[in-house]
């Protein structure tokens, strides 16, 4: 699979997710979410940011248990909740947000 | 689901072969799965969570900061055999400083690892319902 954007071609794996965690760029986050017919808000950012420090830190996707309780601490505890999390992320906070953010799928996602 | 104790032993050097990255990765899944887990760290395997790892020169991805993310999966029993330690020249001022935070207790930061003797490794050891060696 591939993801055309402004003439380049960026290589995805059978899932979607990046094959070159370091070719990652904002425009990609986008497109891959406008071809899953999600349109990124703030709130989107937030996480997908939280995900990328968070690789960049332990080297790892976290998993979705781990994600929602480091949201509740980081971003309020009325975020931290996979209800919120799901409403952004209607496919699953941990595949579909890693996927927007570059990462590989998280370890433990079954 | 019963939850059992479930102990990963690590015995090999970080790099040279992939047995404690696999190990790091199986222990990662098992969290998912809400099972009292504990690691032993023992012979070579100390090295795994030694600082300042550098992994440039072998154009390896060092994985050494994804046992400081143990503490978020509720993996905070991390047995260090002192024989090991002693045998290689290192002390525990060598081994990163791996904690977890209890939020029973404002996120405080605790320790993980847990320095024992091998004869209390061996206690600990036998406590275990599963033991899975790398």
């Amino acid at each position: 699979m591939a993801l055309e954007i402004d003439g380049q071609s960026i290589e995805l794996d059978e899932e979607g997710y990046l094959v070159d965690l370091s070719a990652w760029t904002p425009e990609i986050a986008k497109a891959l979410a406008a071809g899953e017919d999600v349109e990124l808000t703030d709130e989107h950012w937030d996480i997908i940011n939280f995900l990328r420090e968070y690789y960049e830190e332990y080297q790892i996707a976290p998993a979705v248990r781990v994600l929602t309780k480091a949201v509740g601490k980081r971003l309020g505890k009325d975020k931290g909740n996979s209800k919120y999390l799901y409403s952004l992320f209607p496919y699953g906070p941990g595949k579909q947000a890693c996927k927007y953010a570059g990462l590989p799928k998280p370890t433990g996602c079954v | 689901m019963a939850t059992k104790k479930f102990m990963f032993v690590n015995r090999k050097a970080p790099y040279g072969s992939v047995y404690a990255l696999e190990a790091l990765e199986v222990v990662l899944i098992s969290a998912a799965f809400e099972q009292d887990v504990s690691l032993a760290f023992i012979d070579d395997g100390v090295y795994q969570i030694t600082k300042g790892q550098n992994t440039d020169a072998i154009g390896q991805k060092n994985f050494s900061n994804t046992f400081k993310a143990l503490g978020d999966y509720e993996i905070n029993k991390l047995y260090v055999e002192k024989e090991s330690l002693e045998e290689r020249g290192l002390t525990q001022d060598d081994l990163m400083d791996l904690v977890w935070e209890d939020e029973d207790d404002d996120w405080a930061e605790k320790p993980s690892i847990i320095m024992v003797n091998r004869s209390e490794m061996a206690d600990v050891m036998a406590e275990q319902e599963v033991t899975l060696s790398f």
